[in-house]
């Protein structure tokens, strides 16, 4: 382990232990806040009971077909304007002003669309996390050196064996930032369309929760969440970084 | 005017009326229970603003998007310029700010909500927890980047800190710091506006709530078009700002 990491664990480890002692000794209302101690373990009470598995598996499975969808037509439309700088000229300032548009506010328009079912949330999700895959796969286009373009024309590849053997391996790291951000905001979607209004899903169950009042299920929850997003961030985040290597080695 | 930004003006303009036509078209297919045309809805916005109600919720929302954003501004900007001025601490502290930018702030909610109340400061609260990151993540990458030798000219010249920071680490970094800013701008507005929508009783946030409950459709479609036109003017806006210092420093 470096230094660095060594003193960012011992830094996180002090304030969950600080927030434990504050908790412990009633500076903290117990019920404001629950000691992080008594967090995780009703947030093993809860995964054992498997009360929430449902809920989890609706919200991940909805996050996951976002994602993929946010994926898959990202990549497509990217691939496919990479060659018009007309269209992509005239997209820039779409793509540059769409973070600024708070998409949930299109949230209602979607349940009243197509009712409250998983879709308006899906669809939020995929919304959220498209653009960011476009841009990030016009990025990763635009970054494949010309030599190489220029080798491939040489040896005659085909266009699958160009997009499979040059223009693939050489973007992937920006295509692999693309699908980062996709699975974040895809989260972000999901879970906060489902806060907003739902029936199902983590968010509905964290503010349920906190309707009632049952801190035993919602700091839990909190958890949960954090950690399954942290988690699978800093995988896609470690594996960007081998690819970022292996691109500027090769 | 040049060339490029008559073209620039122009692509915008196509892109508007490509939205107007799209969103009229929409129309015809969803009718009107489901989304009010583009016409009617300009003209519900500007009844809308000539209600005295209304704007009781509109300065209440603005009131808390400018505290909300001034103090993630500063907060951002301090931490960026420490972060970026310290190769140690940013490498402590990079990875844990780089994985609550991941984290769906939404589930932070019930937290924020149960330690300050229902009200303006939760709501300015929520508001810069969204947009402090993007801030201090740029400003510590531009502050990173200044060029060695303005520093040690300041060095040379035997310049104070706070003459460094204001002569010359914010004038050089300044092009990069306001991309942090723009970014910060349009998360801080959803931040808030996600806030009011929860916890509040005042507010567009509040508004799109209600109007959601009563299925008040046209009240949603105006409140979204404001919102919408305030976020992408204000956006566009600090774009070419944005693209006017980059230029400038190049």
């Amino acid at each position: 382990m470096s230094r660095a990491a060594l003193y960012r664990l011992v830094f996180v480890a002090a304030g969950v232990a600080l927030l434990e002692l504050l908790c412990r000794t009633g500076v903290i209302d117990h019920l404001t806040m629950q000691p992080p101690s008594d967090m995780v373990r009703d947030l093993a009470v809860l995964l054992a009971s498997g009360s929430m598995n449902k809920a989890m598996l609706k919200t991940f499975t909805n996050v996951a077909i976002a994602g993929a969808l946010a994926v898959a037509f990202g990549v497509a439309f990217g691939v496919a304007i990479h060659g018009y700088r007309a269209v992509r000229q005239g997209l820039e300032p779409l793509f540059a002003t769409y973070y600024a548009i708070p998409v949930y506010a299109f949230y209602p328009l979607l349940i009243i669309l197509f009712g409250l079912g998983d879709l308006p949330q899906i669809l939020i999700g995929f919304m959220l996390a498209v653009v960011a895959v476009i841009v990030n796969t016009l990025n990763g286009l635009d970054r494949v050196s010309r030599v190489l373009m220029k080798t491939a024309r040489v040896y005659r590849l085909g266009p699958v064996a160009t997009a499979r053997k040059i223009t693939l391996p050489s973007a992937a790291p920006y295509l692999l930032t693309g699908v980062k951000l996709a699975v974040a905001h895809a989260f972000i979607g999901v879970i906060g369309a489902e806060f907003i209004m739902s029936q199902t899903g983590i968010g509905y169950e964290i503010s349920f929760a906190y309707n009632n009042f049952d801190n035993k299920i919602m700091y839990p929850l909190i958890l949960l969440v954090l950690a399954a997003s942290i988690a699978i961030n800093s995988a896609l985040s470690r594996w960007e970084q081998v690819l970022m290597r292996r691109r500027s080695r090769s | 005017m040049t060339a490029k930004s008559w073209l620039s003006a122009a692509n915008s303009m196509i892109l508007v009326a490509g939205l107007l036509v799209a969103w009229q078209i929409l129309f015809e297919f969803a009718g009107i229970q489901a989304i009010t045309p583009p016409l009617a809805t300009f003209l519900n916005l500007a009844h809308l603003l000539t209600t005295e109600a209304f704007w009781g919720h509109l300065e209440e929302t603005g009131r808390a998007f400018f505290f909300a954003l001034a103090l993630a501004l500063l907060l951002g900007l301090a931490i960026g310029f420490w972060l970026g001025a310290h190769r140690f601490s940013s490498e402590v502290f990079e990875p844990i700010l780089v994985a609550f930018y991941s984290i769906p702030k939404i589930t932070l909610y019930p937290i924020i909500l149960l330690a300050f109340g229902l009200g303006l400061p939760a709501k300015i609260a929520f508001g810069t927890i969204h947009g402090i990151v993007p801030v201090a993540i740029f400003t510590m990458t531009a502050v990173r980047n200044v060029n060695p030798i303005l520093l040690k000219t300041a060095r040379v010249f035997k310049l104070g800190v706070w003459k460094v920071v204001g002569s010359v680490l914010l004038p050089a970094a300044l092009p990069e710091i306001f991309t942090g800013i723009r970014v910060g701008f349009s998360l801080t507005l959803i931040g808030t506006l996600l806030g009011e929508m929860f916890g509040s009783q005042r507010g567009l946030g509040y508004l799109l709530m209600t109007a959601i409950g009563l299925q008040n459709v046209p009240l949603i479609m105006s409140v979204t078009l404001l919102i919408v036109l305030f976020a992408a003017s204000v956006s566009s806006l600090l774009i070419v700002i944005d693209h006017r210092l980059h230029r400038r420093m190049s």
